[in-house]
């Protein structure tokens, strides 16, 4: 029997519903945002199409927008939290008009900066992700708030037309560390091998 | 008389195989900008803040794409965390700036950016390539964009304020 996904409230378990939502992956490639998300990635097992971030706060959305445009046949997905969203927030509307169809991102939102102690976000407040990612003009947004929308969110994340930004509400509360690597160099080494982007050595720039 | 140092950055983004600018306007930038719009082998990303470049380039690079964020000097401001993501990746980041609040500035707004802009830069580990004058920009950018792309480091070419002129403001 699969662990339940919720709690005794109905609210959900971000690190099984991360791991619920990677089960059905294949092949995408996976940015995660710093911190907790960054370690429920890795708690799904480790594969070499996933990037994790360990900083550069605000950054995980728009990478995937690079990522995504660079590799237009493969899906690109992006795991972050509300903080770390929020901090990019302005990048909704780049990548809304930037436009990906192979682009999704799911921000896992806690209501509170969990790494740094539990303090209550933005979130908590009268903060709406999903309304502000209308707001940017991202033209596929879901609402994942209990397993009856699970469905709908893996089937929007893997499958709707780009870009795509799902905010599953989640519990409160810490999980286990499962710590990836944080050697970036080594991560972009292992990352771009896997999808076949390497090359060395460099075609010289010339006037 | 030189050709503008647009042509000159212009072409090295075509020989160079750079295919996606990321930008933030100014005005210094009209020409680049128009010449890139014009380019269907060239993507223009319009950008939030400038600090989504650094996560947009770094983006690009996994998937294979060389790219370039064009930029006025006060947006250097808006990237200084930002700059760890290639730099603790030594991956490529490659920046041209236009210069403010140098020599003839009128807006005073301009100037502690402007003055700030290099050393800021260089406190996160940048490497910048001044241009004093229009026929040193080309140069300028292709070391920059040598260094970036062969040795994965954040670079910035400065394209001096006496090169673009001063912005006029009229009552
Ligand atoms: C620029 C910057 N400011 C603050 C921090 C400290 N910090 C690390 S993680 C984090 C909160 C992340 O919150 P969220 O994205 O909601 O993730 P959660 O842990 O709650 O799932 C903060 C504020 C940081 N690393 N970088």
């Amino acid at each position: 029997m699969t662990p339940p996904l919720s709690n005794a409230g109905g609210e959900l378990l971000r690190r099984r519903l991360v791991g619920r939502v990677l089960a059905e992956r294949a092949d995408a490639l996976v940015i995660t945002g710093l911190g907790a998300p960054t370690y429920d990635v890795a708690a799904a097992g480790e594969t070499a199409r996933n990037f994790h971030f360990w900083g550069a706060m605000g950054l995980a959305a728009v990478t995937g927008l690079g990522l995504a445009l660079a590799r237009p046949g493969e899906r690109v997905l992006v795991i972050t939290g509300d903080g770390e969203m929020m901090m990019g927030a302005g990048s909704l509307a780049t990548i809304a008009n930037a436009g990906a169809p192979n682009l999704a991102i799911l921000v896992l939102d806690n209501r509170s900066f969990g790494e740094t102690g539990e303090q209550p976000s933005l979130t908590a407040g009268p903060a709406d992700i999903a309304a502000m990612a209308r707001g940017a003009g991202i033209s596929t947004v879901r609402d994942c708030r209990t397993e009856a929308d699970l469905a709908d969110t893996i089937g929007a994340l893997y499958t709707a037309p780009g870009p795509v930004l799902c905010v599953a509400q989640v519990a409160r509360g810490e999980d286990q560390k499962v710590l990836p690597s944080w050697d970036g160099p080594h991560q972009v080494s292992v990352f771009q091998t896997a999808i076949g982007t390497r090359s060395f050595p460099y075609k010289p720039i010339t006037l | 008389m030189d050709q503008h140092w647009s042509r000159d950055v212009f072409r090295a983004f075509k020989s160079g195989n750079i295919r996606t600018v990321a930008t933030v306007p100014d005005g210094g930038l009209t020409e680049l900008l128009n010449l890139c719009e014009a380019d269907s082998g060239i993507t223009v990303i319009t950008l939030s803040s400038e600090q989504e470049g650094m996560g947009l380039l770094f983006g690009l690079w996994l998937g294979g794409e060389r790219a370039v964020l064009l930029m006025q000097s006060s947006g250097t401001g808006n990237c200084m965390n930002a700059l760890s993501l290639p730099a603790i990746t030594q991956t490529p980041c490659l920046m041209l700036v236009t210069m403010r609040g140098e020599n003839g500035e009128q807006n005073p707004w301009q100037v502690p950016m402007g003055q700030g802009c290099r050393p800021a830069l260089e406190a996160m580990g940048v490497t910048c390539f001044s241009a004093a004058d229009n026929a040193d920009v080309g140069t300028a950018f292709e070391s920059a964009a040598q260094l970036a792309f062969e040795d994965g480091k954040s670079t910035a070419v400065l394209v001096h304020q006496h090169i673009i002129g001063t912005k006029e403001f009229v009552k």
